[in-house]
């Protein structure tokens, strides 16, 4: 279970540069593609890859590109999301801090495939120095002939541009990128029409994530086919994971997807286990999916070994089961607070909000100060159900999926730690020490998960 | 977007305002990057710029400069600069520390980082010191959380950091007189 497709060349010294990774097999995917391909043809790659939008939301890929309009004479952009900013996740800096040229060969490839003459990639500004790399890579390309007019001879022609963001979590939203990017503010816009069909500048344009455009490489080279079959099911092809928290091990690793939690978690081939205390719960893909306690991280409600894929860490639905989301893994060991994190997770969101849709604005402020005064001794017992209320009030509520994203840490906490969140209204003494669970970690009384 | 501190949003006393004529240069050259009838696309980027020649902050007269060079209306600048946290609209000091404060940093210590700056340079998060050298920041996460407790300082990011890294990096800034900007190369 260790074949890499995106990180292969990692280590590689100079893999960053041109030479070193052209000499590494680097852009035979656009030589095939333009070569010898039709732009249907690689869509179809793309398609039988069963390749799924490695941005958090998982949809599959090939599927979104066939929702592409196509009007006579209008142009169509390829957007690449490189705003990362779901808490846990640092996956993409690597891959484009390490690896940059894999990221433009994948765009030119798939640009060809869309019919994109003009592709950008959107970069959280905090990523500024990122942003040179890339800038570097694509005039090495230009300077290659990878780039610019008539590429390879073929007529056909691509500019990519990096465009830096200015610190908002939002614009890693299609839509507020998209915003954004035409220089505006992240508000994200209401769907339909979606960005397939009125995108930037009101163009078709397809908008996917830094991983998704760089495993088009792979697809391409080895066809969709080779690369459906690693994996289980509906989860194919390799994940990049970024972990953290409270492991021995953190990083950015990539697995086949099917890896075992277990083994992921605790195999020195990955996380390593836990940093010398014991586990208490895991965030297994970014912030925004639900926190679970680590036994059900292990196995599902029915006992069932768990497997890192979409399905088996969704498996339970939100009552027992979790999410992939983006990768961004993060493992809770026993010294630290659930209504700390939640309290953290909520002043999150709270501060990223764009504050267009009111359920979303007002509910994560309120959220916010609720659990505040928990985590600090000066809650009430009937503030666990105001927030359950509360959360349950902003999801599905709002324009775009930040107003879930704030809801489920909160609900997710309350449904499987609610005596942690009692102990804060019974002890207010004791949690008033930011650190109250490092002495003496608090013990749960396991329960049928029930909400 | 929860922004805590008051913007400067007069004129008065606030330094005027020009671009230099390289950084002129390359925001023309962003410009030149959208089709055609879509240089707004460039306001961020340029922003950025602006803030790099105008000792780190944003103040109206460097927005209206932008304005100007763009040939958008004020408002337009005014709208954009006040929703992204990387803007500052009031002065800061000469390099602004950004101590990462999310889950995944506290996790691992990015609380206790944060309390030890404050105790460090005498100052609570959101403030400048007096020598106008250091300006404190709680950001939300910067996708540095295998690399935690971590901060940026202009360009830059540092990670894995201790008590003892922090503190050294406060005394090779001192001895910095270069101002640490995002647009650093």
């Amino acid at each position: 279970m260790g074949r890499k497709l995106l990180l292969e060349h990692e280590n590689v010294p100079g893999i960053a540069g041109l030479e070193v990774y052209r000499a590494k097999g680097g852009y035979r995917s656009v030589e095939k593609a333009l070569r010898t391909m039709s732009p249907e043809a690689v869509v179809e790659e793309v398609k039988k890859s069963g390749l799924r939008g490695r941005g958090g939301a998982g949809f599959p890929t090939g599927m979104k590109w066939s929702f592409l309009a196509k009007p006579p004479g209008v142009p169509r952009y390829l957007v690449v999301n490189a705003d990362e900013s779901e808490p846990g996740t640092f996956k993409d800096r690597y891959l484009m801090e390490r690896i940059p040229h894999l990221l433009i060969e994948g765009m030119i490839t798939s640009s060809f495939a869309l019919g994109a003459n003009l592709a950008f990639i959107y970069i959280r500004g905090e990523y500024f120095y990122v942003s040179r790399i890339l800038e570097r890579a694509i005039d090495e390309a230009r300077a290659a002939g990878w780039l610019g007019r008539n590429i390879l001879g073929t007529g056909y022609d691509l500019e990519i541009h990096v465009q830096v963001g200015a610190g908002a979590y939002i614009c890693g939203e299609e839509t507020a990128l998209l915003e954004s990017l035409e220089g505006k503010r992240g508000n994200p816009r209401i769907k339909p029409p979606f960005p397939a069909v009125k995108g930037l500048y009101e163009c078709p344009t397809v908008v996917n994530n830094v991983e998704t455009i760089a495993a088009v490489v792979p697809i391409v080279n080895d066809g969709g086919e080779e690369y459906a079959k690693i994996g289980v099911g509906r989860s194919t092809g390799t994940k990049l994971i970024s972990a953290g928290g409270n492991i021995r091990r953190p990083g950015v690793y990539e697995i086949e997807l099917g890896v075992s939690c277990d083994e992921f978690i605790n195999s020195d081939q990955w996380c390593g286990g836990v940093d010398g205390r014991a586990f208490k719960a895991v965030v297994p893909g970014g912030s925004s999916v639900p926190i679970v306690p680590y036994e059900l991280f292990l196995r599902t409600a029915a006992g069932e070994p768990r497997l890192m894929t979409y399905e088996s860490l969704s498996d339970g639905g939100f009552a027992t089961g979790t999410m992939l989301g983006s990768g961004g893994f993060y493992a809770y060991n026993d010294a630290q607070c659930i209504v700390r994190s939640t309290w953290n997770h909520t002043r999150f969101y709270h501060h990223e909000s764009c504050g267009q849709c009111s359920p979303c604005r007002e509910g994560t402020g309120w959220m916010e100060k609720v659990l505040h005064r928990l985590e600090h001794g000066e809650g009430r017992r009937e503030d666990i159900d105001l927030l359950w209320d509360i959360q349950r009030r902003i999801e599905g509520n709002t324009i775009c999926p930040l107003g879930d994203a704030a809801a489920w840490p909160v609900a997710s906490a309350i449904r499987h730690f609610r005596d942690e969140f009692e102990f804060h209204v019974r002890h207010p003494q004791k949690v008033k020490d930011p650190r109250h669970f490092e002495k003496e970690p608090f013990v749960r009384t396991p329960k049928p998960a029930a909400v | 977007m929860g922004a805590t501190l008051k913007a400067v949003t007069t004129t008065e006393g606030v330094a005027p305002f020009a671009f230099s004529e390289a950084a002129l240069a390359e925001c023309r050259a962003i410009m030149a990057r959208y089709p055609e009838g879509r240089t707004k696309s460039a306001l961020i980027p340029i922003l950025h710029i602006a803030q790099a020649g105008n000792d780190g902050w944003l103040s109206v007269p460097a927005m209206d400069a932008v304005a100007a060079l763009m040939g958008i209306r004020p408002i337009e600048v005014y709208e954009v600069a006040s929703f992204y946290s990387m803007f500052n609209l009031r002065p800061v000091g000469r390099h602004v520390l950004e101590i990462c404060r999310t889950t995944p940093c506290m996790l691992r210590g990015g609380d206790a980082l944060i309390a030890h700056a404050e105790k460090r340079l005498g100052i609570h998060v959101g403030e400048t010191t007096k020598d106008g050298l250091f300006t404190l920041k709680a950001v939300e996460c910067l996708g540095s959380c295998g690399t935690a407790p971590m901060l940026q300082c202009g360009a830059k990011y540092h990670e894995d950091l201790t008590p003892e890294a922090f503190d050294g990096l406060i005394e090779q800034l001192r001895s910095t007189a270069l101002r640490s900007n995002y647009t650093d190369r």
